[in-house]
């Protein structure tokens, strides 16, 4: 076979031959070479050696050739800039040519090559090609535009490229309008503040008119343009609204999607008496249910979204529970989704027959699925009273399976059937004690021990249960030693006089033999509660407990709102904000619904119909432990210190906190707020509403110079250790403040509260300049972004390495500790250009033993570029000097605590390792500083 | 938008890659093909296709880069970015590029892959340009992307082709002619359902395509008919009331329906008539969904007994309903079995019975039958002894047929073709209809 020749080609040697070949004078001999050397670029081997040789072969007017060899251009361009510039000859003749395909091929692959010298010449010929006179060119020219924008943004607005894409809306070609729109919203995206699609009646017009007219693709290029609009009025949403629907229909399920995204958002606008309003619910459903016989990617795209739809607007698929029902060959993300869908669609009407698929379910073979169904099931009868019964019934028929994870999963959704319904269904404890031994998770043993311990005074060898436990109390995960004291100590309170002993041991495994910080508090706190006053004790653990809420897992309304907006991309697959997962600055604009004009009624609250209780959800959640437990615990965290930060604000400190969010934010400074002035107001806090975010978004403009690098977020403490909190984080620098930025994510099962933070002294005294904010409660499966302003007054300890921070956490279920490490250009300060005269004083008066030397390899910016960038992170450049060719650029950066850092960057053109020379009184910085330098010029 | 489109054999070796964005992690070639993207290649397979677990999403995301793939045969397609992009657009193209492979060299094969690489290159530049998908139609594409080199076109050729590519009607060229025009419409009907034991039907759907091939000359226009319910109820109200009367019973009310790009949707919105210019050859005109009134073809009665624990009773009836006259074809029903069986013995009425031991079922087929009969199976299964503590997952019966007729009850009323520039009226064209229904996924719980 002769391409399996092709594909294991290229040593050393053959790449002679290929050269041989490509100069060779037939036509045929030279296309088989080229098209070689394209294969072996595919299978990731070098044949970079060929430039020249390949570029030759570009003047030609065969043009499968010259395809293959602007392929070829497009990959080693780059790596070969000069060369490169041999092209550009061929390109603008090209660009002449009659042939409309030649023009337009020439001008996209220009486009493509990412070469600063080659983009300039290829202003001349796009003007051109944006106003040729056949579509196909001016369509191609129309993304080159967004292609150049990438390179040089700078560059497209100075040569008025904008302006001429912009006319190109109102081309007569649809293909054109629609490349075009796309451009457009692809460079508006990165400027969010440009006024740059500047969408109103009349170009919205042109859009609806060439959505009739242009191809599959064009239409969801539009579309998607136009779910970014926002109507003037009611009636102008309507008329836009009658003009998207017949896209519902379209065979191409993207298309669909997209339209659904705009009738979601323009039907925020409606007044809801409006029959239009009814008639519009009612033609969303059927599109939506035929997404579902598409290819199974796509249904999973369309199942994620229904989940948002649903969650939104329930009553759109209200009677269509039917179709979700799993199928037996769906793939398995495409039943997990299905099934989540079920759950939300549960009510009184149908649950009969979900109950009966779910029981079906929980027999099948994949134990995620098996372990959703069975979670489900529960759910169903915390949701719809009526059916609890079933469900409790059907649970135990699945415990009598004795499959080991489905009992698990079972008995930990009785405990919450337990909380939901007290005193209704304990005539099964009896069944789930039969289980005990087979229970090796400690969810499902905490859930079990619960059980035991909340109906102790029914079971009556409760405390023999209960000791089982304590004989393996140390190879017990924390979740199940808090339960199992508190348990216990439950049980001592309802039969005191049998089981003293047994409560005195738990007491003093819990202090006394245990390193778990948690536990050995908890365990105190009862055992004076105990000693003091047993009344009290008994009020505190054997209070009532608050109601659990109806609805789980549902997705907290700002970023529901968000996601709706954003229906049919990435973001809706993953149900995270496109912050979130995209880079820069792209995407971080957040995107909300408008509010309905039209009927009075302002910002529609977001629970519509059934899903009652979404909102404020505070009231209705599971404080679990009770939180006095919580407070206490607060206590214990704040460190003793006396030079410490101001100490975590009270709660009545962030009850201000909190109106202040909600209202007007310029009585912030006059709450007497413990934290340094300093730190911005509104980058507090990030999931708030309304003004908030725009005044968060525009701090961030302001305070973000060109090229500030901040690292993007890694993970700090990894769900498995912390109980199912995850939190990942960051550092960043923003007009003077430091800021620890924060994604605190539940990946638990219950609900979080209560947060707080603290450090442990560290090398630059670090501190939280306030309390952590996380106002609402943590739902399971929500994140919530945090920023933490630091002040650097705390109390000082050296660390190892330097930059490394101890923190606590603590919410409602345990307190976790982890250790990141900072960049250290967190703390260079933005006063930090020294003067050139006592630079060099400096420089000579520190010691030479002071100075370290260090190598940064593989970086490519020149040195201009490099010092643009290190700029960002307050590195000044003082003094640039260039000898023989090489370039040394002067720095100096100063530390919070006053400490004076001075650099030498040496950058050699075409040597792509620099070498630095540190200089600095307090030497035990400099591999610090060396790794952030290393860091910054590195992204 | 998408940053980079790989093809991947069964292995994980790159067999295609096309980067279109810097951004995917990947500058240039540095040395060697840039290691960067390597990364992002390599990740992709060791995180999917090596995983040992089997898919558990179509989109990964992996160090915040996101991968959308699909699989046909053995060839794995990975589209790759970083950007918040439209994913079921992404996934839509994926599709489509397949189908644009399928139509240039067949079977989408790691031979078929390697033998055209340079023709695949040449389209992934043409259909997706800075990762926008740009027009995908075959019909169009193969005027101009031919592997043959587009010598010698006069000026106005390369104006129709352009004109085409960037149209109105991308889906058709200009100056087509047949000596004799025809078309040919299958009504092509998968018939869904789940069954309780008992007989209740849990969920029953049908999810139809018109699929149209077409010869026609010039660029004709077209108008479809079929029994929809709302046209011909709107109709009813206009004309007599008893041809309202007659038509009322005949017509079938469809859920949902999707067309090709060539339909004019605005119209189909506003009037509810299906008009178009359809493209040269064969394409799917629509795709519909119907969930009532539908005519099951068979239904399965199942009966298990478990005797003891060594052994199970199965016996299975299928009662074929439709017109006696119209034969059913290509009738399998599949009977699933436990794990640990160890023998079978089987005795069928009609057809042929055997248990397969790689498939755990017992696959019963019946060439031929007829409507309004009934059949029957039974089964002893002979079980081992296990201590396993799991129970048996009692897979539903499934079963594949195909029927001469449209379970929907779908009619096709006319098709009408205008051509006004060339000299041939609807009268001339010959016109074939045929109506398939097979089966989906058609189960039954036992």
């Amino acid at each position: 076979m002769m391409c399996d020749f092709l594909f294991s080609l290229v040593c050393t040697g053959e790449i002679f031959e290929l050269k041989a070949e490509l100069n060779s004078d037939k036509k045929e001999k030279k296309k088989e070479a080229v098209k070689k050397v394209i294969a072996s670029m595919t299978v990731g081997k070098d044949v970079s050696a060929l430039f020249p040789d390949v570029v030759n072969c570009m003047q030609t007017d065969n043009l499968e050739l010259k395809k293959l060899v602007y392929l070829y251009l497009m990959n080693y361009a780059k790596s070969q800039p000069d060369m490169a510039i041999m092209a550009v000859n061929t390109f603008v003749k090209d660009c002449e040519d009659p042939n409309p395909l030649i023009r337009a091929l020439a001008v996209r692959t220009m486009g493509c090559i990412r070469v600063d010298k080659i983009t300039e010449y290829l202003c001349e010929p796009l003007r051109k090609c944006l106003k040729d006179e056949d579509p196909y060119v001016r369509k191609t020219a129309a993304v080159c535009v967004a292609k150049l924008h990438d390179i040089n943004a700078q560059l497209v607005e100075d040569q008025g490229f904008l302006d001429t894409l912009k006319d190109l809306i109102s081309d007569s070609n649809p293909m054109v309008v629609a490349n075009a729109v796309a451009a457009l919203s692809e460079i508006a995206e990165s400027h969010p503040n440009s006024n740059l699609l500047d969408l109103n009646p009349q170009t919205i017009n042109k859009l609806l008119t060439a959505l009739n007219e242009c191809t599959e693709w064009g239409q969801i290029f539009i579309l998607d343009c136009l779910a970014n609009y926002t109507p003037r009025d009611d009636r102008e949403s309507q008329s836009i609204c009658e003009r998207v629907t017949p896209r519902l229909s379209h065979a191409n399920s993207a298309v669909v999607l997209s339209a659904v995204k705009v009738l979601m958002k323009f039907m925020e606008m409606l007044p809801k008496d409006l029959d239009y309003y009814g008639t519009l619910l009612k033609k969303l459903a059927p599109p939506l249910v035929t997404l579902l016989s598409a290819e199974p990617e796509l249904q999973y795209v369309a199942l994620r979204n229904i989940n948002l739809i649903v969650q939104r607007r329930p009553e759109i698929l209200k009677h269509e529970m039917k179709v979700f029902f799993v199928k037996y060959n769906d793939p398995i993300y495409v039943k997990l989704e299905k099934l989540d869908i079920m759950i939300r669609l549960a009510s009184q009407a149908n649950i009969a027959q979900v109950l009966a698929e779910l029981k079906e379910y929980a027999t099948e073979v994949d134990v995620d699925f098996v372990r959703k169904a069975v979670r489900a099931i529960g759910r169903c009868a915390i949701k719809v009273e009526q059916s609890a019964e079933r469900c409790v019934s059907t649970l135990l028929d699945l415990i009598q399976t004795k499959v080991n994870y489905v009992v698990q999963e079972a008995i930990v959704v009785i405990k919450d059937i337990f909380r939901k319904y007290p005193n209704k269904y304990e005539s099964v404890i009896a069944t789930l004690c039969e289980n005990l031994d087979s229970l090796d998770e400690p969810e499902a043993r905490a859930a079990m021990i619960w059980i035991v311990g909340e109906y102790a005074e029914r079971i009556d060898n409760a405390d023999e249960l209960l000791e089982s436990f304590l004989e393996g109390f140390h190879d017990e995960s924390t979740q199940v030693q808090l339960q199992l004291l508190t348990a216990i100590v439950k049980l001592f309170l309802k039969k005191p006089t049998e089981t003293q002993e047994l409560v005195q041991q738990v007491l003093s495994l819990a202090t006394q033999d245990s390193d778990n910080p948690d536990l050995r508090d908890r365990g105190y706190i009862y055992w004076r509660l105990l000693s003091t006053d047993p009344v009290a004790a008994k009020e505190v653990v054997l209070a009532e407990k608050p109601l659990i809420s109806e609805e789980t897992d549902l997705i907290e309304p700002t970023l529901l709102e968000e996601l709706i907006c954003h229906i049919g991309t990435l973001a809706s697959v993953y149900h995270k904000p496109p912050s979130a997962f995209v880079e820069g600055s792209r995407g971080v604009q957040h995107k909300r619904l408008p509010g309905s004009a039209g009927s009075g009624e302002s910002v529609e609250s977001p629970d519509t119909g059934s899903a009652a209780g979404v909102s404020e959800a505070p009231p209705a959640v599971i404080p679990s432990q009770g939180d006095l437990l919580g407070d206490l615990l607060n206590l214990d965290l704040t460190p003793p210190t006396t030079t410490g930060p101001p100490p975590p604000a009270s709660s009545g400190m962030q009850m201000g906190a909190m109106d202040l969010l909600g209202g007007g934010l310029d009585s912030l400074m006059g709450t007497g707020f413990g934290a340094p002035p300093a730190a911005m107001p509104a980058s507090f806090n990030v999931p708030v509403s309304g003004g908030l975010d725009d005044l968060f978004d525009l701090g961030g403009g302001v305070g973000m110079p060109m090229g500030v690098f901040n690292p993007p977020k890694t993970v700090w403490l990894p769900a498995m250790k912390a109980k199912g909190l995850e939190i990942s984080g960051t550092f960043v620098r923003r007009a003077g403040v430091i800021q620890m930025e924060m994604t605190l994510t539940n990946k638990a099962m219950s609900v979080m509260t209560d947060f707080a933070i603290q450090f442990n002294r560290n090398s630059f005294g670090l501190a939280p300049a306030g309390p952590l904010q996380v106002l609402t409660p943590l739902s399971p499966n929500q994140s919530i972004e945090a920023a933490l302003p630091l002040s650097t007054v705390g109390p000082v300890m050296k660390m190892e390495p330097l930059n490394n921070l101890q923190v606590a956490v603590k919410n409602n279920i345990d307190v976790f500790y982890f250790s990141c490490q900072y960049p250290i250009s967190m703390l260079f300060a933005e006063d930090g250009k020294m003067e050139r005269q006592v630079f060099l004083a400096t420089w000579k008066d520190i010691p030479n033993d002071n100075e370290s030397q260090f190598q940064i390899k593989d970086c490519h910016l020149n040195s201009d570029a490099a010092s643009n960038k290190l700029q960002g992170s307050n590195i000044f450049t003082i003094a640039k000097r260039t000898v023989e060719g090489q370039d040394m650029l002067y720095q100096s950066m100063k530390l919070t605590n006053g400490i004076w850092v001075l650099a030498e960057l040496r950058v050699q053109a075409g040597n792509p390792n620099y070498t630095i020379s540190l200089k600095c009184r307090a030497p035990e910085v400099s591999q610090c500083v060396f790794q952030n330098y290393e860091m910054v010029l590195k992204n | 938008m998408i940053g980079g489109l790989f093809i991947y054999n069964h292995k994980g070796e790159v067999l295609i890659s096309r980067v279109y964005r810097d951004d995917i992690g990947y500058v240039s070639m540095e040395q060697s093909f840039g290691w960067k993207m390597r990364n992002a290649v390599d990740a992709f397979r060791v995180n999917v296709i090596h995983a040992r677990q089997q898919v558990r999403s179509p989109v990964t995301n992996i160090a915040r880069t996101s991968f959308f793939h699909v699989k046909r045969s053995n060839i794995w397609l990975a589209a790759v970015t970083k950007q918040n992009v439209n994913a079921a657009m992404v996934f839509e193209f994926l599709y489509k590029m397949c189908d644009v492979m399928t139509a240039y060299f067949g079977k989408i094969s790691e031979e078929n892959i390697k033998n055209n690489f340079v023709l695949i290159y040449e389209l992934l530049d043409e259909i997706l340009d800075f990762g926008y998908p740009q027009n995908s139609e075959t019909g169009a594409l193969k005027t101009f992307i031919t592997q043959q080199g587009i010598k010698g076109q006069t000026k106005e050729e390369q104006s129709q082709i352009t004109s085409q590519v960037t149209g109105q009607i991308g889906w058709r060229r200009e100056g087509i002619k047949y000596r004799r025009n025809e078309l040919f419409l299958d009504v092509l009907e998968s018939v869904n359902l789940l069954m309780s034991p008992q007989g209740q039907v849990l969920s029953a759907h049908v999810s139809g395509r018109v699929v149209m091939k077409s010869y026609l000359s010039g660029m004709p226009e077209c108008k479809f008919g079929m029994n929809d319910k709302i046209v011909i109820d709107k109709q009813g109200k206009g004309a007599a009331s008893d041809d309202a009367g007659k038509s009322g019973k005949q017509s079938i009310a469809i859920d949902d329906c999707t067309f090709h790009q060539c339909v004019r949707l605005s119209k189909f919105d506003s009037e509810r008539s299906i008009s178009f210019i359809p493209p040269d050859g064969e394409y799917e005109l629509m795709r519909y969904r119907t969930t009532k009134d539908i005519i099951l073809p068979f239904r399965v009665i199942p009966l298990v007994r478990e005797v003891g624990r060594t052994k199970l009773e199965v016996k299975v009836v299928i009662k074929s309903n439709f017109k006696p006259s119209l034969l059913a074809q290509k009738i399998e029903v599949r009977i699933p079995t436990p794990l640990n069986t160890s023998g079978v013995q089987v005795i069928c009425m009609k057809g042929k019975a055997k248990y397969k031991a790689s498939e755990n079922a017992i696959v019963w087929k019946i060439k031929r039958m007829a409507g309004m009969k009934e059949s029957q199976i039974s089964a002893e299964i002979e079980l081992l002894p296990t201590n396993d503590k799991k129970k048996w997952a009692r897979p539903p019966i499934s079963m594949n047929f195909e029927v001469p007729f449209a379970p929907s009850g779908l009619k096709v009323r006319y098709l009408k073709v205008f051509e006004s520039k060339l000299n041939y009226s609807d009268h001339d064209v010959i016109k074939w209809v045929r109506y398939i229904g097979r089966s989906g996924i058609y189960e039954t719980r036992c």
